[in-house]
């Protein structure tokens, strides 16, 4: 990358870049290109293009037009979106307020790194070792199923069956989400200034009026944000299901897996890409309009 | 700011019922992982204490460590060049550049996995069997945030002057990048590493599906056989990265980026 | 040194507070007269702060009284006490334009109004503070100085009995500092709102208030007006604090001190008798260009209208003087100079 070959070139694009141009500084990008083609864009590529074929091989809508219309398919990707969505919300939530309540106490107490150290851990938990964490806790030899079969034999805690469901697999995803919103979501509210309280008050204003024309109109971007954010995290998800449902496909990212490695036979390679053709669709639009609100709030954010 | 008698009840309220929702499978993993062999006898440290002689459990431990130091080495020496390269000499590039470092996004685990499977087929068959060739997949999951927290140091320290500064004074171009410009952004790339280490050892789906045992496939393969032994070992993870995290100031993370995908 | 006259329209009565060891408010007390602009002035950790949220209602104290208008008001909500704020910064709120910014006040209960007149109130302040034409903008959108306007228009649309000003200038370039100052004086002249100015830069202090108090330790030390607090401090903090001293030795008896040869006046709270530093500003000198001087000049600064003389004297002090620029023609660096006094009152402080 030696410039011995000058080239002058006006430098009409980018801002700052004062070196001289030189073709051969395109080579430079050459090493990472290959590897980024190898390993992130053939693979989509192969993905995108891979569900207009069928199993044979040749151009087909068939996997396009079936995963929409076989309930086979159509019912997980169903339940997917409202898991993503409920856990958001119960996530979201949660998280918020947890945020919130941390946010009023001490600024630099040991408290407060504390509670992010665990934040952090929380929100990283790989999907199998909370599985594991949900079965030691509420599976047939959980503390919680043995308290809970002391109280009484009908509980609905004493039966685990619960867990292995889909509303199971929702309460274990509200595990992670609501850390993962803690983290998101604590600085916005630590953003808010206690001048704006201050003033508000001064000016006759009560709690109810501060929080509602004031604290939650500024916060609500950066919920919502936090919201679309605990959605595509949900919606993504796939070890905690694969460790957590033993039979079944009851979700997309369940279903194509699945269709990769199936032992019953029901593998194809076409069905997996379609699958997960749709669910990039979703993840892409969901994560546009975060990116839309995160524009929103940098104005407010001086 | 001081909260009015209500807002502080309400307050300790949801940290009580927060805490203890989190606490409680952390608890459970306790209880469970020590509770006595078949129901006879007091709490033992048997599945602790199993830990270490659990083969499987440490060799894919050397070899999860083994991928994420490959990782970061791709990050250090192919990313993080690449980026300062283009964001130096050519601007044009910055646009596509950015939206292929974002892809990752976008494109969750499973996804991935679906798109190249066939490359890891060939790999497997014509390199290596080890799981070491997911570092390749695994840098590139890296990339939002090896790339969102680069550009925010590039655009804090003025690159261009810097590097410009060191080749008048005779430096070439790669010894400007690795020797001026790198170091100059350390804190980015140093949050870069605790990420790749995060991800690599807590992936499960790419490397399931592909059939590599890596920690996350041992431990779920070990819950199998014996659930003790593999909750011990997840309490143990759980509170090893714990340990660290507590230990290193808190760092402020702005504009929320996705954690590492967790499937 | 407190100051009672009674039947103020604000009190503060003997307040009290501490954080932990720090002892911010000890015994303080003020009097505001209604209309008055009252500047409390002094270093970083005085409690000068702490004194006006305690009026805002924001900083509860440990004893004391509050009256305003004759009415105790020690233990009311903040949100009751119709008192407008202005805040170091982050005044406005951010997702509101200035025009909502100015309607919020009148927004809440205490303050309800019809709409046509809340838009009318707010229009008119907007007007007095010269922004009608940024009506529909965000904060983010205007400067610094813009924001402060609006932050002082929507603390005067409630129509407040006090207008409370914690350091509104201290976020704000220089050159802006100087022009709004001078605005919220004009303001507050035009409003007659009774008004408490917290803050730490004595310029601003003197330049615009009635009344100025220092403030150290909690206490106020002196308060009056700005010329008779900078011409006759009562203490050597005061003297030392507001304007700049030069400690010059000088032997006092009667009533008067001997300094640099001259005879001048002591002022009130001035040790009585004995050796002792005469402070001295930098305006009460006179120099003239003299081969037989007892002083040397150091530097010279040339500030327009007036010359910064730093001059040494034989002694080895050295002494800041201020002249007029045109008495400074033929001075130079190294020049011998004669040092005298104008007859000017002075405070002598202990040796």
């Amino acid at each position: 990358m030696d410039n011995s070959q000058i080239t002058r070139a006006g430098s009409q694009t980018g801002t700052g870049s004062r070196f001289w141009r030189n073709k051969k500084d395109y080579l430079g990008v050459l090493p990472f290109l290959v590897v980024a083609g190898l390993f992130l864009i053939w693979p989509t590529i192969n993905v995108v293009y891979g569900a207009f074929f069928s199993d044979e091989g040749k151009f087909s809508l068939k996997y396009i037009t079936e995963t929409i219309q076989d309930d086979g398919h159509r019912i997980p990707f169903v339940h997917s979106l409202q898991i993503s969505f409920w856990t958001s919300i119960a996530g979201g939530i949660l998280g918020a307020l947890f945020a919130w309540a941390i946010s009023t106490g001490k600024p630099d107490g040991l408290a407060r790194r504390f509670v992010l150290a665990v934040g952090g851990v929380l929100a990283q938990f790989g999907g199998v070792m909370l599985a594991f964490a949900f079965f030691a806790t509420f599976g047939f030899n959980g503390f919680v199923t043995t308290l809970a079969r002391r109280v009484s034999e009908t509980n609905f805690l004493a039966s685990p069956e619960w867990l292995y469901g889909l509303f199971g697999l929702g309460v274990v995803y509200t595990f992670f989400q609501i850390p993962l919103m803690f983290i998101v979501f604590l600085p916005a509210v630590e953003n808010l200034k206690p001048q704006w309280r201050e003033a508000s008050e001064s000016l006759g204003g009560s709690a109810k009026d501060y929080w509602f024309r004031i604290g939650f109109p500024i916060l609500f971007p950066s919920f919502l944000g936090g919201l679309l954010l605990l959605f595509v995290n949900s919606f993504s998800a796939y070890a905690t299901a694969a460790a957590l449902i033993s039979q079944g496909t009851i979700i997309t990212p369940l279903d194509i897996g699945s269709a990769l490695s199936s032992e019953t036979g029901g593998a194809s390679a076409p069905l997996a890409k379609t699958l997960s053709l749709y669910m990039v669709l979703i993840v892409i639009l969901v994560m546009a309009l975060y990116s839309l609100l995160r524009k929103r709030v940098s104005k407010w954010e001086q | 700011m001081k909260l009015g008698i209500p807002s502080r009840v309400f307050r300790v309220f949801i940290i009580a019922l927060t805490a203890l929702y989190l606490a409680a499978p952390l608890y459970g993993m306790l209880d469970f992982s020590t509770k006595p062999l078949g129901g006879q006898g007091g709490r033992t440290l048997r599945a602790w204490k199993a830990i270490g002689n659990q083969e499987d459990l440490t060799s894919s431990i050397t070899v999860s460590f083994a991928i994420a130091i490959i990782v970061m080495l791709l990050i250090f020496l192919l990313v993080v060049p690449t980026v300062i390269w283009v964001h130096l000499r050519l601007p044009e590039l910055r646009r596509p550049l950015e939206l292929i470092c974002l892809l990752p996004l976008a494109i969750p685990g499973i996804v991935i996995v679906v798109g190249i499977a066939p490359l890891y087929r060939w790999i497997s068959i014509n390199i290596t069997e080890s799981p070491i060739s997911l570092a390749g997949v695994y840098s590139m999951l890296i990339l939002p945030y090896t790339y969102r927290s680069l550009s925010a140091s590039l655009d804090l320290v003025d690159v261009a002057t810097l590097a410009e500064a060191a080749r008048t004074l005779g430096a070439s171009s790669m010894r400007a990048i690795f020797g001026i410009v790198m170091p100059t952004i350390r804190s980015g790339i140093m949050s870069g590493v605790v990420i790749s280490l995060a991800l690599v050892l807590g992936e499960f789906t790419i490397s399931s599906l592909l059939s590599y045992d890596t920690l996350q496939v041992v431990i779920y393969l070990l819950g199998r056989e014996d659930g003790k032994i593999a909750v011990a070992v997840s309490l143990a993870a759980l509170l090893f990265v714990f340990a660290i995290l507590f230990a290193i100031p808190t760092t402020k993370r702005r504009g929320a980026i996705l954690d590492a995908d967790i499937a | 040194m407190a100051d009672m006259s009674t039947n103020a329209y604000v009190q503060l009565v003997s307040l009290s507070k501490h954080f932990g060891k720090v002892r911010a408010l000890d015994g303080f007390s003020l009097d505001i007269a209604q209309g008055e602009l009252v500047a409390l002035l002094g270093p970083s950790g005085c409690g000068k702060t702490t004194a006006l949220r305690a009026l805002a209602g924001l900083q509860d104290l440990d004893s004391g009284n509050i009256l305003v208008d004759s009415k105790d008001i020690t233990f009311l909500a903040p949100n009751k006490r119709n008192m407008g704020m202005v805040f170091q910064a982050y005044s406005l709120f951010p997702h509101m334009t200035a025009r909502e910014n100015v309607e919020y006040g009148l927004r809440m209960k205490a303050h309800r109004t019809s709409s046509s007149e809340r838009v009318a109130r707010a229009s008119k302040l907007l007007e007095l503070v010269g922004l009608s034409t940024h009506v529909n903008h965000l904060p983010h959108q205007m400067s610094g100085g813009q924001q402060q306007r609006i932050a002082l228009a929507r603390a005067l649309a409630i129509e407040p009995k006090v207008l409370l000003l914690d350091e509104p200038l201290s976020a704000l370039d220089a050159k802006v500092r100087t022009q709004l100052r001078e605005e919220i004086r004009r303001i507050q002249i035009e409003v007659g709102t009774t008004t408490l100015f917290v803050t730490h830069d004595q310029e601003e202090a003197l330049g615009i208030a009635d009344r100025v108090g220092v403030m150290r330790g909690g206490v106020l030390e002196h308060i009056a007006a700005p010329s008779e607090l900078y011409e006759r401090p009562r203490t050597s903090f005061v003297a030392e604090f507001v304007g700049i001293t030069n400690p010059l030795p000088a032997v006092v008896s009667d009533g008067s001190a001997e300094v640099l040869g001259v005879k001048v006046p002591t002022v009130a709270g001035s040790i009585t008798s004995g050796a002792g530093l005469a402070l001295i500003r930098p305006e009460c000198f006179k120099v003239e260009a003299s081969t037989s001087g007892n002083a040397k000049i150091f530097a010279i600064s040339f500030l327009g209208a007036t010359c910064r003389v730093t001059i040494d004297l034989s002694d080895g002090s050295r002494v800041r003087t201020q002249i007029p620029s045109h008495d400074a023609t033929n001075l130079g660096i190294g020049s011998a100079v004669q040092l005298t006094l104008k007859s000017v009152p002075v405070f002598v402080k202990g040796a």
